[in-house]
């Protein structure tokens, strides 16, 4: 064996390993992340932390209750605002999709789905907060639902479009119309793939702060139905993240970890529904 | 035999066949309806976004015009804005995260596509989906308390010392700037690189690789010099795509880029990005110029992301469907 | 999973009980500078009357207006006062006047992280000027060395660090540096904004603290408890007198002293750079913006009640946070002017 080709090979080898490493450098990243939460965060979960509104700047202890309530209830009230237009337009995309009227919503989608988070805030800002004079949980819900629909829309499409033909034949056959072959028939098959597109929009939406800067404001106490402003978590690690209150930054971490936590349990969660297949076997 | 009364499938409506009541007396014509009034909300809000982000930025840009693209000056004092600034920060920040995250993408791409067994692969893909899930200010928050002092005990030591002579490298550095901005920034965008990069070089068809190996090319010339040149522009598309993602990145950067409007060739010094500014001072806007003219940097970082986006995905599409052999 | 059924099960709970108390609950935005002794006093107005809530948040004193002004919020707190061209904003904007109230004295103070120094630093007028207008750049330089005599400074670069948000204790600071330095005044200006010649900036007092505490050699301006409460050091500043002095009760009541008798109607009024000898020459007052008019008559008399609380009760908190307490001419002027609120 000629020393180029020996040399080439130590080149093969080695430009390998490296990618290895590459993909191993990437990859630890998120063990990494992690480890410093759960390192960092982990001392400062308690019950306190779940159950206690924050005390007064220089004060410590309190918690976080009412910027996970406040969460919780923005994207409750974010999907529903983001799964029905998702959810019914991806329909419309799937199912009655030779017109012009859906390329032109496919794109309006993409569009949406690129549009940065801080500049729906400003959308958000102009459309709900000025004309009602107020910060509220609706005002947030706003942008964050808006930010629901492009993943919503595209992935109930993309999952309606992959149920097999012979069912949807086999239901026209039996004297179906259109519409109930959709209702009975091919969005349950699909419903795996639509119910993860709907976590991980939810997932994503989740950890979202820039738009709730200056929709949701922050409240030091429990919101009161939706018409007023709310803590959320996003927010709040913020907030105390750039304070200079070590007893803040020691809650920064703590509620990093349980909304990283939440993230990605919804985000295995999502995955491993997906990955159990589709309904149907395929044929 | 007796015949069940069947009712005949709808084949759907003809146009013009029937009249608009007795097609609407169809539940599948108020299903179409109904679903394409859903699908066209979506256009709705589009459009209305678009326009409300021109009309709110109506007395900026009748009052600065294209010169507010190559201004320098941010004054809420006189009323005098420029984006330059801004602009320079979210391009250099996010040059720095692709300058980091490019290669590192692509490599593990190139490993988690041609070398790695089909069941590693997947499942190291499955971490990396999940470091593309954690949210922003959750970096941000690892940024302040880990890069940032990194970056001022170790990072700015060793990188100005042997290099402090060029202009990118001079200090002083506070731990805070483009360059901390840019790390923080790579770490989030590799994950999109390896994922888009990783489908693109699976769909690169498998003679091509083969043809290589059959003349006596090694494994990675093969990879080298075949499989990826030929998903090329797919994985360029994937770097518009995090390029895109870098652009908008908002909390991250905001904590730590340093929140100064300045244009430096250091990568120490500390800048501002056009989200960073919107997301400080928006709500303390006060003046209608003031805050037209942060409105008008979102409609010039919408513009910015949405060209990005475009090209990002006719380049890919262009690549997947060169691989699968339809043609283009 | 169990916990997280708990977990999902006390999280409704508490929502639900949440939905049955429907207190009043009341927005307010602005100022960093008072936020420590306003989250104290809304806390304690709060047990003394648990069916009001003071959502107050500290977002800068830019932002208070700005937020007052769109109606947006029910009240605001500035330390930089209203300048006309916003007071008749407001009134385009929502149809009647809106009132300053002084709430407490504070003081802004020059704080540094200088590996070396715990102790106070004396700055005079001319060296700070010169630092953040740029042109003095390491500690060592004779105008700072000047002043400190025996203290060790280091050769090191100068890191400034100011506020990014728009802010009231930018206000004060550039109101005083105005004051004492024609270059200043001239290039920069006084404003809650600035176009800072050079430095860092950091979102909110909090932010500053924050920056300045990791990050050596530099230097910022905050509000006193700011600077107390997270122990790092601050200096002294050469008042109009001559003397060398540190912020503290004393020294901003008596920066207070002399405008208390004459403050105007409005009570707008800086006392950045006060006469007398024993004034601390950085302190201003902090006032919260009250609509004239209020449209819910709920949230009116709440207002009112909580102002007459804080003139009187609210006043002896102050001290244990380091603001000092508001002149008594002050106090009965404001209770006055309370009564002008419909």
């Amino acid at each position: 064996m000629s020393a180029r080709v020996k040399w080439r090979r130590f080149v093969s080898n080695f430009m390998l390993t490296l990618t290895g490493l590459c993909a191993l450098v990437s990859v630890s990243v998120l063990f990494l992340i992690l480890g410093y939460l759960v390192f960092n965060g982990g001392k400062s979960i308690n019950w306190a932390f779940f159950t206690q509104l924050p005390k007064p700047v220089g004060e410590a202890g309190g918690g976080m209750a009412n910027a996970i309530v406040g969460s919780a209830k923005l994207l409750m009230a974010a999907s529903l605002l983001g799964v029905p237009i998702g959810f019914f337009g991806g329909i419309y995309l799937a199912e009655f999709s030779r017109s012009a009227v859906a390329s032109v919503v496919r794109y309006a989608a993409d569009l949406l789905n690129g549009v940065p988070s801080i500049v729906i805030g400003i959308f958000a800002y102009s459309m709900v907060v000025l004309p009602f004079k107020h910060f509220s949980t609706l005002a947030g819900a706003f942008a964050l639902g808006l930010m629901m629909i492009p993943i919503t829309l595209r992935s109930t499409e993309e999952f309606l479009g992959g149920v097999p033909r012979y069912l949807r034949e086999g239901a026209m056959a039996l004297g179906a119309s259109k519409w109930k072959t959709i209702a009975t028939v091919v969005v349950p098959a699909a419903y795996r793939g639509i119910l993860t597109a709907i976590l991980l929009a939810l997932a994503r939406v989740a950890g979202e702060t820039a738009p709730l800067l200056f929709t949701a404001f922050g409240n030091r106490y429990w919101s009161e139905g939706w018409g007023q402003p709310t803590a959320s978590l996003p927010v709040v690690i913020f907030n105390y993240a750039v304070s200079p209150y070590e007893d803040w930054h020691r809650q920064a971490w703590a509620a990093g970890l349980v909304l990283l936590g939440l993230i990605l349990i919804i985000n295995i969660l999502a995955r491993t529904i997906l990955s159990r297949g589709i309904a149907v076997p395929r044929s | 035999m007796a015949t069940a009364k069947t009712t005949l499938p709808n084949a759907g409506p003809v146009s013009g066949s029937r009249s608009f009541l007795s097609r609407l007396r169809d539940g599948d014509e108020i299903a179409r309806l109904t679903t394409m009034v859903f699908a066209a909300t979506v256009v709705l809000i589009t459009l209305l976004l678009v326009y409300e982000l021109w009309t709110d930025s109506a007395l900026a840009r009748a009052k600065f015009g294209l010169h507010f693209l190559v201004t320098r000056v941010w004054d809420p004092n006189i009323d005098q804005y420029g984006a330059l600034p801004f602009m320079y920060g979210t391009l250099v920040t996010s040059a720095v995260a692709l300058l980091i995250a490019v290669p590192l993408g692509i490599g593990a791409a190139i490993f988690l596509a041609e070398l790695a067994p089909p069941r590693i692969s997947d499942t190291l893909q499955f971490f990396i989906d999940l470091l593309a899930a954690v949210p922003s200010v959750i970096y941000g928050l690892l940024g302040v308390f880990i890069i940032v002092p990194l970056m001022r005990t170790v990072i700015f030591p060793a990188l100005n010392e042997p290099l402090g002579f060029m202009p990118f490298f001079k200090g002083p550095s506070y731990g805070v700037g483009f360059l901390t901005a840019g790390i923080v920034l790579a770490i989030m965008v590799i994950p999109y690189i390896i994922s888009v990069s990783r489908e693109v070089l699976l769909s690169v068809p498998s003679d091509q690789r083969e043809a290589a190996l059959a003349l006596g090319s090694t494994r990675w010339e093969s990879t080298w010099k075949v499989v990826v040149p030929f998903a090329k522009t797919g994985i360029l598309g994937s770097v518009f795509l995090a390029l895109a993602r870098a652009l908008g990145e908002t909390m991250a950067v905001t904590m730590v880029i340093g929140n100064t409007p300045t244009i430096s060739a250091s990568l120490f010094s500390p800048g501002d990005s056009i989200a960073s500014v919107i997301a400080n001072q928006f709500t303390e806007a006060t003046g209608d110029v003031y805050l037209q003219a942060l409105v008008e940097l979102g409609l010039v970082l919408f513009l910015m992301t949405f060209i990005l986006n475009g090209l990002a995905r006719i380049l890919i599409v262009v690549t997947t469907q060169k691989g699968s052999g339809v043609p283009v | 999973m169990k916990r997280i059924a708990v977990l999902v099960v006390g999280v409704l709970a508490l929502g639900a009980i949440v939905w049955a108390q429907n207190p009043l609950l009341i927005n307010g935005a602005g100022a960093t500078f008072p936020y420590p002794i306003y989250s104290k006093w809304f806390d304690e107005y709060h047990k003394k009357f648990a069916n009001i809530q003071f959502n107050y948040q500290s977002v800068g004193s830019g932002a208070g207006i700005k937020q007052a002004t769109e109606g947006t919020v029910d009240f605001g707190a500035t330390d930089g006062p209203m300048n006309d061209d916003q007071l008749k904003a407001f009134q385009d904007k929502r149809g009647s006047g809106i009132l300053h109230f002084p709430t407490v004295l504070g003081a802004v103070v020059p704080t540094y992280n200088v590996p070396g120094v715990s102790g106070a630093l004396d700055f005079t007028p001319e060296a700070l000027a010169g630092i953040f207008l740029g042109k003095i750049t390491k500690w060592n330089d004779p105008a700072i060395t000047g002043a400190n005599k025996g203290v060790n400074l280091p050769a090191n670069d100068i890191v400034l660090i100011h506020r990014s948000d728009g802010s009231g204790t930018t206000y004060i600071w550039t109101d005083y540096l105005s004051k004492v330095s024609d270059e200043w005044k001239s290039k920069v200006g006084k404003n809650t904004s600035v176009n800072w010649p050079v430095g860092l900036g950091g979102k909110g007092n909090e932010g500053v603290t924050g920056l300045i505490k990791q990050t050596p050699n530099s230097i910022g301006y905050v509000e006193l408890i700011y600077a107390a409460q997270n122990n790092i050091p601050y200096g002294a500043v050469k008042n109009s007198s001559g003397s060398f002095v540190k912020a503290d009760l004393a020294s901003v009541s008596a920066a207070a002293a002399g405008a208390a008798k004459d403050i105007p109607e409005d009570f707008r009024v800086s006392i950045t750079n006060a006469p007398g000898k024993s004034a601390y020459p950085i302190s201003s007052f902090t006032w919260l913006l009250i609509p004239q008019k209020f449209q819910d008559a709920g949230k009116r008399d709440a207002v009112k009640g909580f102002l007459m609380w804080m003139l009187a009760d609210g006043q002896n908190y102050a001290e244990a946070l380091s603001y000092a307490k508001l002149p008594k001419e002050v106090i009965e002027k404001e209770k006055k002017a309370i009564n002008s609120i419909q």
